[in-house]
């Protein structure tokens, strides 16, 4: 599990090391703001629902061992 | 053996604490490097009401969030949620009595913008009658690259009490911390992207104080006898989570997502699963279909050799290895559209969504004692349940 922990830091800290020092340069977006009209539309919306989002996150969490990594935080049971 | 394991989710705790401490110093960094402005989240109402029906349990009832801007830079949003359970699951006409039971659950947060940093606080709050659960979160989101990147860093803290109905003296905390990483990248002006790190570490009473194991007794005339689980104290999970939205070249979507799951009580899983969305005229239908599969927890067993055969003794199905598929049928129709006149008085878009999940569980490991059969030869326990949603949602 250590090990696990360890690989994700490893690949993760040097990853975010070099994002950060280029953020600190002038990085031109490759995807101007009047070429986003497309990821605008609600179809593209990543979480258009979030109230049937987390709904169906508890149904899951519920009859599954696997949780987290889906960017949410929840709590209770109700899962017998 | 346990003493290893614990050792390890020790040093998986230290480890999270260094990866902590390093992310933190990177994000200060971050926001140095702020210079656009983000956005709050829409203002919204949403009331929906959830059923599930499936293996003898059906638990249904409302849901009703609402989020309001406060000025320009706060946002407040409040969630109330209920679970009316009723069950005669396979677990409880094995080893108990069927039951009814009420979750209650509310949540409040607020969102506070400043330039291109969101931070976020929540609360949340799940009490039922054996079970009070208490949740705090906090994150910090970073708009980078002219908008182009969203880093997102956030803390949760779970501060739980399990307590029986059979037993009123009966009363064990459960502990939990969640430390996440997101990062949501437009990759080109058709794909945008999430990428979610997640570590949970908890400690506690992780068992169901329900819930029994089965071990061989010549003794008895099935052939089986029942005992208490007993879970380890600690468990440390983390989780990766991708998912990569594509826009077609007609007005269309498609969705591909992928997670590995992994803990130290060595489950292991995977999902994947794919969607596609459709608007036609004021409608938007989706589909959806998903696929989980997991290996089972190191101490669990269908059937013991004995009584106390190991330190650590699980038969929660959820813990057996197992496989699911899920398919999902979904249509929107906005009855208000955001033409730019509020044709419903302070309301600018309102919609209806009727969603259905039709849920099939492979247990890989758990047998079905309601079949009655000779030890050893029962049938493998399979689900089916349906999830049923219908909600309004309000755009002003």
């Amino acid at each position: 599990m250590a090990k696990t922990v360890s690989d994700i830091a490893r690949i993760l800290l040097p990853v975010l090391v070099v994002v950060t020092l280029t953020g600190c340069g002038n990085i031109e977006p490759w995807v101007k703001p009047y070429e986003r009209d497309k990821l605008a539309d609600p179809i593209m919306a990543l979480d258009g629902d979030p109230i049937s989002t987390a709904y169906i996150q508890h149904v899951y969490e519920a009859r599954e061992a696997a949780k987290g990594g889906e960017g949410a935080v929840g709590g209770g049971c109700g899962c017998n | 053996m346990v003493k290893a394991r614990l050792a390890a989710a020790a040093d998986a705790t230290n480890e999270i604490g260094m990866i902590g401490r390093g992310l933190v110093g990177v994000f200060l960094l971050l926001t140095l490097a702020a210079s656009h402005a983000g956005v709050l989240p829409d203002d919204r109402a949403d009331v929906l009401y959830h059923l599930y029906d499936g293996g003898g349990v059906e638990i249904d009832g409302p849901s009703v969030l609402v989020r309001k801007k406060a000025g320009k830079s706060m946002s407040f949003v409040g969630n109330y949620y209920v679970d009316m359970i009723s069950s005669a699951s396979i677990d409880v006409v094995t080893t108990a009595s069927p039951y009814t039971e009420e979750r209650t659950q509310w949540s409040l947060g607020m969102d506070y913008l400043h330039g291109n940093t969101t931070m976020r606080v929540g609360y949340t709050s799940s009490v039922e009658s054996d079970f009070d659960a208490n949740s705090y979160s906090f994150s910090v989101s970073q708009d980078l690259f002219g908008d182009l990147t969203t880093l997102t860093l956030s803390y949760g803290l779970g501060d739980d009490l399990v307590r029986s109905s059979v037993d009123e003296t009966f009363e064990e905390p459960l502990d939990r911390q969640i430390y996440g990483l997101g990062i949501t990248q437009i990759l080109t002006r058709n794909l945008i992207s999430t990428l979610n790190i997640e570590t949970i570490t908890e400690e506690g009473y992780l068992n169901n104080p329900y819930r029994v194991v089965r071990y061989a007794d010549p003794l008895s005339a099935t052939g089986y006898s029942f005992e208490p689980e007993l879970y380890p104290n600690t468990r440390t999970s983390n989780a990766v989570g991708l998912r990569l939205r594509y826009f077609l070249p007609y007005r269309a979507a498609i969705e591909g997502e992928y997670r590995f799951f992994t803990d130290t009580w060595d489950i292991e899983s995977h999902t994947a699963a794919v969607m596609y969305i459709h608007p036609w005229r004021d409608w938007t239908f989706t589909g959806k279909f998903r696929y989980y599969d997991q290996t089972g927890a190191h101490f669990y067993r269908d059937l013991f050799a004995r009584s106390q055969e190991t330190n650590f003794r699980g038969r929660d199905k959820e813990l057996s290895p197992l496989t699911s598929h899920t398919f999902t049928l979904q249509a929107a129709y906005e009855f208000i559209r955001d033409d730019g006149v509020a044709t419903g008085g302070f309301i600018k878009r309102a919609k209806i969504t009727a969603s259905l999940n039709a849920l099939s569980v492979d247990y890989d490991d758990f047998s079905d004692l309601t079949a009655q059969a000779l030890i050893g030869e029962e049938p493998l326990y399979q689900l089916d349940a349906n999830i049923f949603q219908l909600y309004f949602s309000f755009f002003y």
